[in-house]
């Protein structure tokens, strides 16, 4: 396994090679629009920003005098050290603490969705795949990808009207009920489980088409070869060799599809929660482009990039695990 | 030579692949402990024929008339159930290709474990079982614990041919099984196979275009053409020129092994289209007469265990 | 296949030919529409009236119709879809066919930045781009190239990796032609399907991020696209007072034309690979 090991630190390497791209682009980008980046802002903000902020804001754009590469250094030094900046539109709350809160609730209902859609996706278009010609192989790609084809968040909007507005069976908006305090009570924990209902239902209706068509077409590709045909001659009883022989070799290319999707539903999540005004990461980012808070934003940024880059990773050992070809 | 009646019986099997037809009316036997061999070319319909006896083609293949009886029972009515446990147990397949034939995120003991189970073996006795069944094919016990990919073709092949023996079944068909093997590997396993099939005392059908093995191992020689039986006989008289004009020319066109005297001839041609009318091999015959245009010649039997497909020879 | 084949069997087979349909019925909206509708931005009427005869679609939470606004919100939106997706599979083509084919330290070098490309995640880094630069079409088309190129870089990549190891391709190089050359005439024409089907995917991809982008507020808030319209129906509250007409129009467009897309790809996909079609006869046995 010692082989397994090195492939880890390969990709480990790679995602680490991936973050410093990000963080040198967080740095780049500023400075490659047209004009001189401080008297952009400055021009921007005038008159809407204290002395301070603008201050604290070049401060974490790196902005300070001296040549390019020791800002560059210094910027970097910062990111390494966790010091994303302040926050123009929560000034003087540093950006770090902003998202921190943020993130967790990301994670819930991201992470729910996907999971959620990944597993029923994938058993779903395996089983289309088995029973070939049936209702699930011929009517549901087609349906999900019509279901998939609309805005996730415009799917937000639709189950918000019916399910919210009109029938009041799900609240609005928020995490959990204004009334009720956080804490490790059940009362909480039902009210951020009815809160999370909605929003992650729509995120799981609007994936699921991709994954359920994906492992489809591998499974049918699967089915085709020749150590199922060689199995079924053995006598082996349908059931085994649906798990074992079809649908766990269908499974890897899904498995490492995975990874990909993973920023692709983010997104898709992100925006969700802008519908649904929930306290998550997409929330202030649309906060953060409304104030123009430049920090926020690129924190975010920083922030969902790290987070799909560790996913990734865990994904790439879950790979390892499934597949022994991987091993050698 | 076989005391009891035929173990499998094959009568007027057709197959077709959508409009073409690979196998065209074969009538078959196949009697217990015997080798029989099958020769012929690439399209011949050596594989069909193998894939429908065992109820394995892949669409668009098809059953299109004909019978197959395995000791008294219909193969070809089984329902699905009886025929999952009849497969294996009664008669096994050693593919052509054990790369592709094996799982390959399963161990070798996974797969026969999971073989054995199937068949109602507990999985105790299966886990048991396993490594006697690669020591029985001459691979160290130990690779039960191996993947696919970690063995060599050689020790593939061997596995896969233990897979085959698990279930002591009482025909083992072997499709083509050392083509992609170097011929010491190929020698080696078929010592273990001949020694087995001397203790265990199982028939073996052994399809292959390689007419010279067959002329070693095997009792008795099926020739294939364009999907019909034309000859089938003991080895010895087949392997010395048999009767029918393909036969001969298949014999003839062998190259000759060190020492010995002869130039190969090709047979001129090639195989036939699907519309061929009469004798499918009538368009390169050196015997070929007007009937033979017309009217094809049926499968017509000289001793038990002998016939020949030819309007001339006879 | 020639063109006029391709053409044939997309028409017969029945997926692609409902996505032709819907497609090129949503092109000829984009084109003409807008000359057959009124004043899109113009405040006619009473805010959030629901469809009447007067305005079919109702009108929005600032007085204008909304039947106007979907129809010319299309074309803004179609034209930098189209226009998105053909910059995408032309990069996807450079870079990956380049991988692909020269293999060795450039395809280290391509490959790497294709993946880095691949796993940063999407939407924050278009919001991060877009944010520096004034909103408009150009803005838009360059941020969702700059997200979306990796993708089909890394599927024409491996196409071109299979492609090369052909004998024709072998026999070109062998006869001296231009690495170039080769690419471009004999490797290029022969993965005609897949660039299609990019294609298509690209600017499926690119209506949607687009859409998405402009509901965050990064598109031209003056403009009349179909993102804006979402931006502006939520920006006036249209979940809270049920005015489900500013919003349900331009989304129902952009799943039409993105599921005709799709459509037309399903219909590519099964006339490349006759295996994933539902087969209509049941086969095999065991």
């Amino acid at each position: 396994m010692s082989r397994g090991v090195s492939f880890l630190a390969r990709r480990a390497g790679f995602y680490a090679l991936a973050a410093w791209a990000a963080i040198t682009l967080n740095f780049l980008i500023p400075r490659m629009m047209p004009g001189d980046p401080a008297s952009v802002m400055f021009a921007r903000f005038r008159g809407e920003l204290e002395p301070e902020a603008i201050e604290a804001l070049r401060a974490t754009l790196g902005l300070t005098d001296g040549p390019l590469w020791s800002q560059y250094l210094t910027y970097l030094s910062h990111v390494l050290r966790g010091d994303l900046g302040t926050s123009v539109a929560y000034f003087p709350a540093p950006v770090s603490e902003v998202i921190g809160v943020g993130l967790l609730w990301t994670v819930l209902l991201a992470g729910t969705a996907l999971v959620i859609a990944f597993a029923l996706g994938t058993l779903l278009g395996a089983l289309a795949a088995w029973w070939r010609g049936g209702w699930l192989d011929s009517t549901a790609p087609l349906v999900l990808s019509l279901v998939g084809a609309f805005p996730y968040f415009w799917l937000a909007m639709v189950a918000v009207y019916l399910l919210g507005f009109m029938m009041g069976w799900f609240p609005l908006r928020h995490a959990y009920d204004t009334g009720i305090r956080a804490g490790p009570t059940v009362a909480f924990a039902a009210s951020v489980l009815h809160h999370a209902a909605l929003p992650a239902a729509t995120l799981v209706l609007a994936s699921l088409g991709g994954w359920l068509l994906t492992m489809r077409n591998t499974m049918v590709g699967v089915l085709g070869e020749d150590h199922v045909r060689y199995a079924r001659a053995r006598g082996l009883p349908p059931r085994r060799i649906f798990l074992h022989y079809a649908a766990r070799n269908a499974l890897l290319p899904s498995v490492t599809g995975f990874g990909m999707a993973l920023g692709f539903v983010l997104s898709g999540a992100l925006l969700t929660e802008i519908v649904f005004s929930y306290p998550g990461q997409g929330y202030l980012l649309i906060q953060s482009v409304r104030a123009q808070d430049f920090p926020l934003m690129q924190g975010i940024f920083l922030t969902i990039t790290l987070a799909v880059l560790g996913a990734n990773w865990l994904v790439d050992a879950v790979t390892l695990i499934l597949d022994p070809r991987t091993r050698r | 030579m076989a005391e009891a009646g035929p173990l499998l019986q094959v009568r007027g099997l057709c197959v077709s692949y959508g409009a073409v037809r690979a196998v065209d009316g074969v009538d078959l036997e196949v009697f217990p402990g015997e080798i029989l061999g099958l020769v012929g070319e690439s399209g011949s319909g050596k594989s069909t024929l193998v894939g429908a006896v065992l109820r394995t083609l892949a669409p668009p293949g098809a059953i299109t008339a004909g019978q197959v009886w395995f000791d008294g029972q219909d193969v070809l009515a089984m329902e699905p159930e009886p025929l999952r446990a009849f497969r294996w147990s009664e008669v096994s397949l050693v593919p052509q290709s054990a790369q592709s034939a094996l799982n390959p995120i399963l161990t070798v003991q996974a797969q026969l474990v999971g073989t054995l189970c199937a068949h109602g073996v507990s999985a105790r006795a299966a886990r048991a079982r396993a490594p006697e069944l690669l020591a029985q094919v001459g691979l160290d016990p130990s690779h039960c614990r191996s993947y696919p990919h970690q063995l060599s073709g050689g020790m593939r092949q061997r596995v896969v041919l233990a897979l085959a023996l698990a279930l002591r079944p009482r025909l083992v068909v072997l499709d083509e099984p050392t083509t992609a093997l170097d011929v010491v590997v190929e020698r080696e396993i078929l010592r273990h196979l001949l020694a087995l099939q001397r203790s265990l005392g199982f028939a073996v059908v052994f399809v292959t275009h390689d007419l010279p093995l067959l002329q070693m191992l095997a009792s008795r020689i099926g020739v294939l053409y364009a999907g019909q039986l034309v000859e089938i006989g003991p080895a010895g008289v087949l392997g010395s020129g048999g009767l029918h004009p393909y036969t001969r020319g298949l014999v003839g066109s062998i190259l000759p092994r060190p020492g010995q005297a002869g130039v190969p001839r090709s047979i001129p041609g090639g195989p036939p289209g699907p519309d061929v009318v009469g004798c499918p091999f009538h368009p390169r015959c050196p015997l070929a007469e007007e009937r033979c245009h017309q009217d094809r010649p049926p499968l017509r039997t000289r001793h038990l265990g002998q016939a020949v497909a030819c309007h001339v020879v006879r | 296949m020639t063109g006029a084949r391709w053409y044939k069997a997309l028409w017969a087979n029945p997926k692609s030919r409902v996505g032709l349909v819907v497609v090129v019925a949503f092109a000829l909206l984009a084109v003409v529409g807008p000359w057959l509708v009124g004043d899109p931005t113009a405040f006619l009427a009473v805010p959030h009236q629901p469809p009447s005869t007067a305005h079919w679609l109702g009108t929005t939470g600032q007085g204008q119709d909304v039947l106007a606004q979907t129809v010319a919100g299309a074309r803004p939106t179609l034209a930098v879809g189209v226009l998105t997706g053909l910059l995408v599979v032309g990069f996807g083509a450079v870079t990956g066919g380049a991988a692909g084919f020269w293999g060795g330290r450039v395809d280290d070098a391509l490959s790497l930045l294709i993946n880095v490309f691949l796993v940063l995640p999407g939407l924050p880094l278009m919001v991060v781009v877009a944010a520096w630069l004034p909103p408009g079409p150009a803005t838009m088309t360059a941020v969702l190239v700059l997200t979306g190129w990796a993708w089909n870089a890394r599927v024409l990549r491996s196409q071109v990796r299979s492609l090369r190891e052909r004998d024709f391709v072998a026999a070109a190089v062998v006869s001296g032609e231009s690495g170039v050359r080769i690419l471009v005439a004999e490797i290029l024409p022969n993965m005609a399907s897949l660039i299609a089907s990019a294609f298509i995917g690209a600017t499926v991809y690119a209506i949607g991020a687009q859409v998405g982008l402009e509901f965050l507020g990064l598109g031209d808030p003056s403009a009349v696209t179909w993102g804006t319209n979402l931006y502006w129906a939520s920006n006036d509250s249209a979940l809270l007072t049920g005015a489900w007409w500013t919003f349900v129009p331009t989304g129902v467009g952009v799943a039409l034309v993105g599921f005709g897309l799709v459509l037309v790809n399903f219909g590519i996909d099964e006339i490349t690979n006759p295996r994933l079609a539902t087969p209509t006869t049941g086969g095999g046995d065991g």
